[in-house]
């Protein structure tokens, strides 16, 4: 009896030492939403049961192999007992009440993660290899007074702060995955249109910038695959979105190199020179571009047209084909296109 | 030499031939179909080169002879159910050629799985060094552009991904090896119940890893281990090798559980009720029961995938009408309770050797045995935990959480049982009992963190981090690699008659006890401050590169302890201390006969008259060898 005291007294230390030490820590992210407070709650419950159960059986053990070590020229066997169905039972039953009790606050804590909040706004989220772009719906007032809407895309997520978003998810190739860590909040992004859009709701509460980063491998530059999220204050999200409405006011050029950013070419194309998935555009135009099939053409403005609209017509020596998406018609307006066009243009080698 | 002489070289060359046929027969179906037969592009190689390497595979169980008898029967001539060694040919060759004994059998099953866990751990080496800093630094090096031919983010998802499916491989080998070798030595059978389906199931593995492997030459996959589609659609050629490769494993699986379960239930000794079994054989059986349901369904996802890229069958393909959350449903139907196919031979193991090293009863004999059932049980209504953030119906996450949750209570059941076993013991510490307490320790780690993705809200921020790399490390280490080598060093005496070298034993057992504590913790704090998986790099800002370091250096430690350990055996199998007898002062009855143990293991069949692991108890025995033959023999 004298053993189990000891180790009573030694399993409970050493609980409340390492449940301390887990709850105390920085062990989590900074909570930067409302569902993150409700993710640590459970969080603090589970380090405590691991404190307690890491404790009893490593305390134990260790005792175990210490106290009840053979000595040396120690002759014999242990203690003959072969069991006690009693104390199997208590360790059954005390377990099952354990995790039927976990169930059940898991269920709630995840009710309380999934609120609704009919107030929320939505983004739509679209995912493609190895991009992520962020597409707003803004009511504007069109030329004759009247309310249109309209769609302001953004390679950037702005979010504003204390307000629930509901983050419409789509992807455009593969399943990829949506994950802030400080938001606490994962959701898979799948491909196959209308169907298979999953939502996912997360209520900002920390002023900042964090990432939103790919957590579904996705292929070669899933590692990649990030982008910012900025949360501003409610004012300042819609002075945002009214200019992101007014469309793009500057040259073609620079209006060009907006859509490349937001749309994702430059994740594959660089500007600057270095080898991509595809091409460089540094220096492209007017330049003779050697073909997978030996021929060669020279890059003109005709070229980088049929080049957007039709990857597959013209393959670079030593790049794959199929790889970029073939969808740019429906995906920009002919001016982006152009604009895009404008910008690569531009890129002449120094 | 003799090698050429051997079935495994037979085997090969009948393989390459095999795949040469196979592919000019693909070519000239094309050709009349009026395709191109050959060329640069990917599409018109796939279905020439899988052609060739399925009739490869095929060709190569024929010419290993494993097909032998069968065709035999299909001629009428009649064989016998042992393949008796040929004086003149070294015993070595028996073990590179088709042989029906369970014990040449496991100790094939024991080569392959350790030279896959080679393989495996060199892949993880050389990713965990590339992983050792922010910013791609070492797989970007010229020398693996020129050899394989892609970037080096690809080669790493190629790497990550084989290193899973290689040790997955490596590991299910290993439990053939146990359940092969031990099963019916426990339970006092001369044989396996199938000798001929026996090595057809080792022989299947060798093609398949062969194959699985050679994906790496094939544009690699890039998908992991799961190749969940569309990914898995769009990867290069090297995904079908992956595909088959794990098909072929699966076989073994299979033809495995039904050798194991008729075997213990029909060819157990005299007096050997279930309750009487060493308690490794429980663990076998519910292994068994869980393989031969549940491997089917990888084997059916995996063919959908293949199909779907070959004949574009559209099971997975959304835009298509298909379905991509299916094929992760079929997949974890299989590969959840793949889980238990790993640990639970490993806690069995562990069951095993506790009372010996404790000279103490197994504590509550009868609830570890029904808990390994409960575990196969539970385990098999657990597997959409594997898919809380995959977009299925959210509703349906619910009662997975329950079941999931309730796993944590046989699995409770088997770590108070081991303590109540050490209670009031008298332990010896030599290395094999030294690896069964670092395996609870380690498991136990596995165990605890389990819950926190088993509760969906918690998941959702740790899915899909190195949480859980950390997590179900702490199961893989704890549930099988500590307990291989504890029955490793266990019944290496058994297999050779010799010692292996205590100290080294010792110097492997801390070394990668303490290694590993290293790198699962550090895995798991980085996978709680939002560490993604299957990433070839980090952002320098995310503060991971410290921890990233130490991880890898303890990586390289663990992968030394084990080279250490394979000299120790190697050297020690030819001039290690002679160690015939009992030398663990075991009551199991394989240790009640000589080491090697005897062609057909015992002389003659014994009888069991007590409880397996009634230590303590005076004058108790668990078999009478030589029982008096029953009924009347003779006039006298």
């Amino acid at each position: 009896m004298i053993h189990l005291a000891i180790v009573s007294v030694l399993v409970i230390i050493s609980t409340v030492l390492l449940g301390l030490f887990l709850t105390t820590a920085d062990i989590l992210p900074a909570q930067a939403s409302v569902q993150a407070e409700t993710v640590d709650w459970l969080f603090g419950i589970h380090w405590w049961f691991i404190a307690f159960f890491v404790s009893l059986i490593t305390v134990f053990i260790l005792y175990s192999v210490i106290v009840f070590r053979r000595r040396k020229g120690e002759r014999g066997d242990g203690k003959y007992m072969t069991g006690n169905h009693n104390l199997e039972i208590l360790w059954t039953v005390v377990p099952i009440a354990i995790v039927l009790w976990m169930a059940v606050i898991g269920a709630s804590t995840l009710a309380d993660v999934e609120r609704r909040d009919p107030q929320a706004i939505t983004v739509d989220v679209f995912a493609s290899q190895w991009v992520w772009r962020f597409e707003y719906t803004v009511q504007v007032t069109g030329e004759s007074g009247e309310q249109i809407l309209t769609a302001v895309s953004s390679d950037t997520l702005f979010l504003p702060n204390n307000q629930q978003v509901v983050l419409r998810l789509h992807s455009e190739d593969v399943i990829h995955s949506f994950f802030v860590p400080e938001f606490r909040v994962k959701q898979d992004v799948l491909p196959g249109g209308e169907e298979f859009v999953r939502e996912l709701r997360v209520t900002p509460k920390l002023l900042g910038t964090f990432k939103v980063r790919c957590a579904e491998i996705c292929g070669r530059l899933h590692y990649d695959m990030q982008a910012d999220v900025t949360v501003v204050n409610g004012s300042e999200f819609n002075a945002w979105l009214v200019e992101q409405a007014a469309g793009c006011n500057l040259t073609d050029a620079e209006c060009g190199q907006r859509w490349a950013q937001t749309y994702g070419c430059i994740a594959c194309h660089s500007i600057n020179g270095d080898e991509g998935v595809g091409p460089t555009w540094l220096g492209l135009i007017g330049s003779e571009v050697l073909l997978t099939d030996g021929s060669t053409v020279i890059a003109d403005e005709e070229y980088l047209l049929t080049s957007v609209l039709d990857p597959n017509a013209h393959i670079v020596a030593s790049f794959q084909p199929g790889i970029m998406p073939q969808d740019f018609d429906e995906r920009l307006s002919e001016l982006q296109i152009l604009q895009i066009i404008a910008f690569i243009m531009s890129l002449e080698s120094e | 030499m003799r090698f050429f002489s051997t079935g495994l070289f037979r085997g090969l060359v009948a393989q390459l031939l095999g795949t040469i046929v196979g592919m000019t027969f693909v070519m000239a179906v094309r050709v009349m179909m009026g395709l191109p037969a050959w060329s640069a592009e990917a599409s018109v190689q796939e279905p020439v080169l899988v052609g060739g390497v399925l009739i490869g595979a095929i060709s190569f169980l024929v010419g290993v002879g494993i097909f032998n008898d069968w065709f035999k029967w299909a001629r009428g001539i009649p064989t016998t159910d042992s393949i008796e060694p040929d004086p003149a040919k070294p015993n070595w060759m028996r073990y590179f050629s088709v042989d029906y004994d369970h014990k040449v059998i496991g100790i094939q099953y024991g080569i392959t799985s350790i030279l896959l866990l080679g393989i495996g751990g060199t892949l993880a080496m050389l990713f965990r060094t590339e992983l050792a800093s922010s910013g791609i630094t070492f797989l970007n090096s010229d020398i693996f552009e020129t050899i394989l031919g892609y970037s080096s983010e690809h080669l790493f998802n190629t790497l990550m991904s084989l290193h899973g499916i290689v040790m997955i491989a490596s590991i299910l080998l290993g439990v053939g090896a146990l359940s092969n070798y031990l099963l019916p030595l426990l339970i006092g059978a001369n044989d396996m119940a199938f000798p001929r389906l026996n090595s057809f199931g080792f022989w299947v593995n060798v093609p398949g890893a062969i194959i699985l492997v050679s994906s790496m030459f094939f544009g690699g996959f890039d998908t992991g281990w799961v190749g969940y589609p569309p990914l898995s659609l769009r990867a290069p050629i090297g995904m079908q090798m992956f595909l088959i490769g794990v098909y072929l494993v699966g076989l073994s699986s299979i033809s495995g559980a039904i050798n194991v379960i008729v075997t213990t239930f029909t060819m157990r000794a005299k007096g050997m009720s279930m309750f009487k079994m060493p308690i490794f054989v429980w663990a076998a059986l519910a292994t068994a029961f869980i393989q031969f349901t549940a491997t089917q369904l990888i084997g059916l996802s995996f063919q959908l995938v293949l199909l779907e890229r070959l004949f574009g069958m559209n099971f997975f393909d959304a835009t298509a009408g298909g379905d991509p959350i299916l094929y992760q449903h079929l997949f974890w139907f299989y590969s959840h309770p793949a889980v238990y196919v790993f640990i639970l031979p490993g806690l069995g193991i562990i069951s095993e050797l506790l009372p010996v090293f404790a000279r103490k009863p197994l504590f509550g004999y009868r609830w570890i045995a029904l808990s390994s059932m409960a575990i196969g049980l539970v385990g098999f209504f657990v597997w959409a935990h594997h898919m809380f953030a995959s977009g299925m119906s959210p509703y349906l996450r619910i009662p997975f959480m329950y079941a999931t949750l309730l796993v944590a209570v046989p699995t409770g059941v088997k770590f108070f049982s081991w303590v109540g076993t050490l209670w009031e013991a008298k332990l010896t510490l030599p290395t094999p009992m030294l690896f069964a307490l670092g395996a609870i320790i380690i498991f136990l780690l596995g165990g605890v963190t389990g819950p926190p993705l088993g509760t969906i809200a918690t998941d959702l921020h740790l899915h899909d981090t190195y949480f859980v790399v950390g997590h179900f490390h702490n199961t893989m280490f704890g549930g099988y690699i500590f307990p291989f080598f504890a029955a490793l060093y266990f019944w290496f005496p058994k297999l050779t008659g010799r010692m292996y070298n205590e100290k080294l034993g010792k110097l492997h057992f801390w070394a990668m006890w303490i290694a590993f504590m290293v790198l699962t913790i550090g895995m798991l704090f980085i996978g709680l401050q939002g560490m993604r998986r299957r990433v070839v790099d980090y952002d320098l800002d995310l503060g991971f590169d410290s921890t990233h370091l130490i991880m890898t250096i303890a990586g390289f430690v663990i992968f030394f302890s084990v080279v250490v350990c394979l000299i120790n055996l190697i050297v020690s199998a030819r001039r290690g201390k002679e160690a015939k007898g009992n030398v663990w002062n075991s009551r199991s009855p394989e240790w009640q006969i000589s080491s090697p143990p005897p062609l057909h293991n015992y002389a003659q069949p014994f009888e069991v008259v007590g409880e397996p692991y009634d230590y303590g108890l005076p004058n108790s025995t668990y078999v009478n060898m030589s029982p008096a033959p029953s009924g009347a023999q003779g006039a006298e």
